[in-house]
């Protein structure tokens, strides 16, 4: 893949006096998962929102799938999906997937089946009609995860999407990424799950609203003489 | 489009939320038939009067005073003693000739003044009555002088003419009413206000909840996440509260209609558009409040800043009588507006086109607190 989909340049983003972030460059390329750790308040929410076009950057610049956000329309090509689950729990998992179907303009005649093939994914199949509020946590957060993937994006950004998820399904969502890289999709994907950090392509390494490390999870280690990522991670704070 | 798919997922929302649905249907009946019935009772309020050496033409005249019935008492302690037992609601002394005490329990204030007027109208009549008596008793004397001074001068006789005294018709008053009968009352008058004061607050506050609640789940930030447009949001939350606001007008009006006898005299579709109108501003007003709030219970605290003003200084208590910068309070609350468009429709059938001033400026209200919610969202998202 030669464009990038997301190429973020001399990102700076300051809320009044407080700076969140203060040189973040990133790249995910089609056919990568960009794994972005940190620790909470380190920027990487700000990250993602301004690559949506939630937030503008005040300096540098934010160019998914080779256009300048913010950009409304470029939404329909990214599947989001935040920390919280963001759910309409009166609603049938069914009605919540058609309904971000539609306003992610989803057509008409190919509703149906989006519906039926990101169900399959995320192995919701035999519970489309059921309410959200019966759901359990982990299928909550599988339903989520579909949301994201309707519409066939091109490119996938999602904050924590593993957060609080037992590792057996754990486990089946990545395989799910995996599957999804390997057909081309890019992804930029936050977690502070150590282990996780060594799924990913690249690791970029968010500190005080600094890329402090970025490259693959092997190179990383090498880099920093240590065997896994988290102690690349405490390394890099100055804590070890 | 898209809007029309949030108006519907709303309201698909909604129907499943039987306890919201009901309150907004249930209660505003609820109250209001409470409301017919305790202003209706006090609208014929009855009192008894103890009287002490009090003439008895006077007494009679007071006796005949719709609602008012006398009891003679012998002594003034007597009296005053029924008085403290409950038993009366006034005294009234004649301590001397044509002066009078008048003791009030004053535990109403409804009866205190039913006892004043009556008491006075009673004055009025026995005072008429002896005015009558005298010029009766003063043609008498006039038709004798006449007499005798004819046998002494007959010309003078005929210039001196007894004054006819008018055979004295007895009075009568025959009441109209414009609006309603004679038992309309203080709760016909205050009906239209109070149907589009439920709207307001219902459609108010369940809007907000709901867009509060879209906000703290973070579905707002996934619909965002989407091409959606800002403006859409906001129109698609406008049609489904809008319907919902006229099922509602209807239910009230209905039940208004039909169980408690209020009689509408313009046409009910005007009532309609009127509501329609008031509800899209309560909704932007919610949103825009909502966005304010950072959980639900913060969302309650705007009720008694938000909603009970208008309670107040929209006309459900006259205003005419109060200072002149309170009544400019009304001006800048919208139910002012309504209220005033729906007292013209139901009581005096005044037609859409007879409106303008009210409806332009709930459309006023509309317009900017909708493009403060559009550019409020720009919180969320930038574009």
């Amino acid at each position: 893949m030669t464009e990038p989909l997301i190429a973020l340049k001399h990102l700076q983003k300051r809320f009044g006096k407080q700076t969140v972030l203060a040189d973040v460059s990133l790249t995910v390329a089609g056919g990568e998962i960009l794994g972005l750790i940190g620790p909470s308040g380190a920027g990487k929410s700000t990250v993602i929102k301004t690559a949506l076009g939630m937030e503008v950057a005040d300096g540098g610049s934010a160019a998914v799938l080779n256009t300048q956000m913010p950009n409304r329309q470029l939404l329909g090509r990214i599947g989001y999906m935040a920390q919280d689950d963001a759910l309409y729990e009166a609603l049938s998992a069914e009605e919540n997937l058609r309904f971000f179907g539609r306003m992610k303009g989803v057509a008409k005649a190919d509703m149906a089946t989006e519906i039926a093939h990101v169900a399959a994914v995320v192995d919701l199949t035999p519970d489309l009609k059921k309410a959200v509020s019966g759901y359990s946590g982990g299928m909550k957060r599988r339903l989520s995860l579909a949301i994201a993937l309707l519409g066939d994006p091109e490119l996938l950004i999602l904050d924590e999407p593993t957060v609080g998820i037992d590792p057996a399904l754990r486990r089946k969502i990545w395989g799910e990424l995996h599957k999804l890289r390997d057909a081309g999709r890019g992804i930029l994907i936050t977690t502070h799950v150590m282990d996780e950090a060594e799924l990913v392509d690249d690791v970029a390494l968010l500190l005080g609203g600094k890329v402090m490390a970025y490259g693959a999870p092997s190179m990383l280690e090498a880099q920093y003489d240590v065997q896994t990522i988290e102690q690349v991670f405490l390394k890099a704070e100055g804590v070890a | 489009m898209r809007s029309i798919y949030i108006a519907r997922r709303v309201i698909s929302e909604l129907v499943r939320d039987k306890r919201t649905l009901a309150m907004m249907f249930v209660a505003p009946v609820l109250i209001m038939f409470l409301m017919k019935l305790i202003f209706t009772q006090s609208a014929t309020t009855s009192v008894t009067v103890a009287t002490v050496g009090v003439d008895g033409q006077v007494r009679s005249a007071l006796n005949d005073v719709k609602h008012v019935t006398v009891q003679k008492r012998a002594t003034n302690h007597s009296a005053q003693k029924a008085l403290k037992a409950q038993k009366v609601d006034a005294v009234i002394h004649e301590t001397s000739a044509n002066h009078y005490t008048v003791t009030y329990a004053n535990t109403d204030a409804t009866k205190t003044s039913l006892v004043k007027v009556g008491f006075n109208a009673a004055l009025t009549a026995n005072g008429i009555k002896t005015l009558k008596q005298t010029t009766t008793k003063l043609s008498q004397t006039v038709t004798q002088m006449a007499a005798t001074l004819a046998k002494v001068s007959p010309q003078a006789a005929a210039i001196l003419k007894a004054p006819q005294a008018k055979p004295a018709a007895s009075t009568k008053i025959t009441n109209h009413y414009q609006y309603g009968d004679k038992d309309t009352g203080f709760f016909d008058k205050i009906v239209p206000i109070l149907m589009g004061f439920f709207v307001f607050f219902f459609v108010f506050l369940i809007s907000g909840m709901a867009l509060l609640k879209e906000r703290t789940t973070g579905t707002l930030d996934r619909l965002l996440a989407t091409p959606v447009r800002r403006g859409e949001i906001v129109l698609g939350y406008m049609l489904s509260y809008g319907i919902l606001a006229l099922i509602q007008t209807v239910i009230i009006v209905l039940c208004t209609v039909g169980f408690m006898g209020v009689e509408i005299t313009g046409t009910l579709a005007a009532v309609m558009v009127i509501n329609f109108l008031l509800a899209l501003v309560a909704l932007a007003f919610g949103i825009l409040m909502s966005t304010l709030a950072q959980s639900e219970f913060q969302m309650m605290q705007f009720i008694p800043i938000i909603v009970i003003p208008q309670v107040f200084f929209s006309g459900i208590v006259p205003l005419d009588s109060l200072a002149s910068w309170v009544k400019d309070i009304s001006y800048v609350l919208p139910l002012t507006y309504a209220g005033n468009a729906m007292t013209q429709i139901i009581m005096y059938g005044t037609k859409l086109s007879g409106l303008g001033l009210d409806i332009g400026v709930l459309l006023l209200f509309l317009l900017v607190l909708t493009a403060l919610n559009v550019r409020g969202m720009r919180r969320y998202r930038k574009v």
